[in-house]
């Protein structure tokens, strides 16, 4: 069975500090799939992972370049498949590096390419709910993914944020 | 000395022939810009479209310029930031064509090529220099303190000033590249009608974030059910190009202002938008600095830029081997070259 979570945030800081208790649990190979709307809050979400991640630069939306590389505790490929219109065009980015390596991807507009991506991985889903507030279904699909969806919610009982 | 520029960092197959650091004898692109379903490119992917394109591209430049292969004394091409598969196209062209032809290589920072079109515009512009470079990927405050020596002074800490006028393109249901056609629509709008927000802007600070101003268009949509329609579309479109410009020239001035520099300059693919343009003009004017306006095909990815940035390093003596590697980001490949570039 999987474990599947959901957190409201109600603004882009704590939206970041969510990425951050996510980020902390997250280590070399994990894969973290994000759905949600233009404006949403996936690259600020990326943006409190990476700094988790001991990455201290400039997390920016990679949807132009496609991929955005950091180096961190590890390797972490943050990756935007919004331009991908044919799930063929994954294969030339070199996806198993990407998604099946030693470094942590964090995958933004997953949903264009989902075949390509590891069956073990967070999928994360967030939801607008206002302006600021955000809802984050957090779901895991596989053994490593569920001990990290456990621990986020270990984690989030004793923080501010609310577990819906 | 005739150098040959690449660029395939991205989704436009480029090549330039430039004699000397600043005669153009020719500048090829071509596009692969496809309307999509999904308001953004689509890189086809990319690095196959560059495969297919690269050697007429090339070959077409030097007809273009009535040059022979054999004229060329170096090749210049973009080695960093883009995508690796689409960079290692170019690179790898451009290595067997330097191989064949005895000739130097040479790898070229695609954000460094973007700085060089003010120089191909004005050769003789002052120095130091602020130059903004705004495009689709990327958009930083660059002091220019010689050619080759660069701080960068703020960035964007989200979107790409480019990518907003793409997202709110799609947002609001126009055909990509939406740059050009909200600076169309806009043509006449009343700038001030909506009221946009200008993230980060306080004195001192150069970085940009557009992330705001494309969530709040959004909810301009969704708040009236709709985007607005005739002159109040016209408004609403100018109002947000506003935005965008607003910051880009507020923080181009402020930089200049802190670093004390006697020109500004703009590179990048969003410098092709004629109300930035006229905006850094005018406010450079009124600060009593030199403006330095690239040609708008300058702007945009081409090859001459490359040419021109890999005829500079050929000058300090600096050229690659043919072991040149690619790299998606700046950083890693920068370090090679501290202190330089």
């Amino acid at each position: 069975m999987s474990a599947s979570i959901v957190i409201g945030t109600a603004s882009a800081d704590e939206t970041r500090e969510l990425g951050g208790a996510l980020g902390a649990l997250l280590g070399a190979g994990d894969v973290v799939a994000l759905r949600g709307e233009l404006g949403a809050g996936k690259t600020v979400l990326a943006q409190g992972i990476a700094v988790a991640l001991g990455f201290d630069g400039y997390v920016s939306s990679p949807t132009f370049v496609i991929v955005n590389e950091y180096r961190g505790l590890v390797d972490i490929h943050h990756v935007d498949l919004y331009r991908i219109s044919d799930e063929a065009e994954i294969d030339d980015l070199g996806y198993r590096e990407l998604f099946f390596g030693d470094g942590v991807a964090l995958v933004e507009w997953a949903g264009r390419g989902s075949s390509f991506l590891p069956d073990d991985r967070v999928d994360v889903h967030i939801d607008s709910a206002g302006r600021e507030r955000r809802i984050f279904t957090i779901t895991a699909s596989g053994p490593r993914s569920e001990v990290i969806v456990r621990g986020l919610e270990a984690s989030q009982t004793t923080s501010e944020a609310t577990s819906i | 000395m005739l150098v040959l520029g690449i660029d395939t960092s991205c989704d436009e197959t480029a090549a330039a022939l430039l004699l000397d650091g600043r005669d153009i004898l020719s500048s090829v692109v071509a596009s692969q810009a496809i309307h999509a379903e999904f308001g953004g490119v689509v890189p086809e992917h990319a690095s196959r479209a560059h495969i297919r394109l690269i050697a007429p591209i090339v070959e077409k430049a030097i007809e273009d310029a009535g040059k022979e292969a054999s004229d060329l004394e170096a090749v210049a091409v973009t080695s960093r930031p883009g995508l690796v598969g689409c960079l290692l196209v170019g690179a790898s062209y451009a290595k067997a064509l330097a191989y064949s032809l005895g000739i130097p290589l040479v790898g070229v920072d695609h954000i460094e090529a973007h700085v060089f079109a003010a120089r191909l515009e004005r050769p003789e512009m002052r120095l130091p220099a602020i130059c903004l470079v705004a495009s689709g990927g990327h958009t930083e405050l660059i002091l220019v303190k010689d050619w080759g020596r660069y701080t960068t002074l703020g960035r964007t800490r989200d979107d790409a000033s480019g990518e907003a006028f793409d997202k709110v393109g799609k947002l609001l249901g126009l055909d990509y590249p939406a740059g050009p056609a909200i600076e169309k629509l806009a043509r006449g709008g009343n700038p001030k009608a909506f009221d946009f927000p200008r993230a980060m802007m306080q004195r001192g600070n150069f970085d940009f974030s557009f992330s705001g101003l494309k969530t709040a268009v959004r909810y301009a949509v969704e708040d009236r059910g709709g985007r607005p329609e005739g002159q109040e579309f016209t408004d609403f479109l100018a109002s947000f190009q506003e935005a965008v410009v607003d910051a880009l020239v507020t923080k181009t001035m402020w930089a200049a202002a802190e670093a004390g520099v006697p020109t500004v300059a703009l590179g990048g693919g969003v410098a092709a938008n004629t109300h930035l343009r006229e905006r850094l003009t005018e406010a450079a004017e009124r600060a009593g600095l030199d403006v330095v306006i690239p040609a708008r095909s300058l702007c945009t990815d081409n090859g001459a830029v490359v040419a021109a940035v890999g005829q500079a390093l050929l000058d300090r003596g600096i050229t690659s081997g043919l072991d040149l590697d690619v790299s998606a980001s700046r950083e890693d490949a920068r370090a090679g070259r501290e202190g330089t570039a």
